[in-house]
């Protein structure tokens, strides 16, 4: 999975606050949703951006606290934006 | 489940736990990163303490997808990542929800803890005796 990080070593409310404040399109999902083949991790509701093909979403590892990723995929964005109805 | 190694206590707090939780008759599970998981393993060859070690990202799926819970999860933090592992665990599992807080500004991650669990905190860097004492005031393997 090709991805661009665009926060490293953030906390989940830089990372919550980032998406609000910088894609207009956004949904709100529960700890454990599943994107790619990733459980995401975080304090409800984790905010995931959408930004036409690319989907930006928080990716928490226990040592480096929470990375913002960018990941351009068209079927997994339409997915998520069905949920949004 | 184990956050990252970098706070010392943690070792010394999960091999305490996982002893008093043994001998009330519960079977611990650890779940931790590769580097949290192996201090454990390598200071408990001959496995006295330790039962199964699996890995964290491992744990959350096979608790998201229902293949696996638990009675009572504790969770370790020290960072941001800590409380949002404890939050993730709120949110999937049914178990009974301990956040063990320590480290040099504890008090700040306690701060972020906005949902349901018992919160078990002190100023615990290198001694581990604050976190022990704190643990023993609330006895969660008596619950």
């Amino acid at each position: 999975m090709n991805y661009e990080i665009l926060l490293r070593d953030a906390t989940f409310k830089e990372s919550r606050d980032f998406i609000r404040g910088n894609f207009k399109e956004s949904i709100d999902v529960q700890p454990g949703f599943k994107i790619f083949d990733v459980y995401v991790i975080g304090l409800p509701p984790i905010a995931i951006g959408l930004d036409g093909d690319f989907v930006i979403f928080p990716y928490t590892k226990p040592c480096h606290g929470t990375f913002l990723l960018r990941v351009e995929d068209k079927d997994e964005a339409a997915r998520l934006r069905l949920l949004k109805k | 489940m184990l956050g990252c190694p970098q706070v010392p206590v943690q070792t010394s707090i999960a091999f305490y736990l996982i002893s008093r939780l043994k001998k009330a008759g519960i079977t611990p599970v650890v779940a931790g990163n590769k580097a949290a998981n192996t201090l454990l393993v390598v200071s408990d060859p001959d496995r006295h303490y330790l039962g199964e070690v699996m890995d964290l990202d491992r744990a959350v799926a096979m608790i998201t997808e229902k293949k696996r819970d638990f009675d009572r999860c504790f969770v370790f933090i020290h960072n941001d990542a800590g409380v949002s592992y404890a939050a993730t665990m709120g949110a999937i599992s049914r178990a009974k929800l301990y956040a063990l807080v320590y480290g040099e500004h504890f008090d700040e991650q306690v701060k972020k803890i906005d949902f349901p669990c018992t919160v078990i905190a002190a100023k615990a860097v290198h001694n581990p005796l604050p976190l022990k004492k704190a643990i023993d005031e609330v006895a969660p393997w008596a619950a």
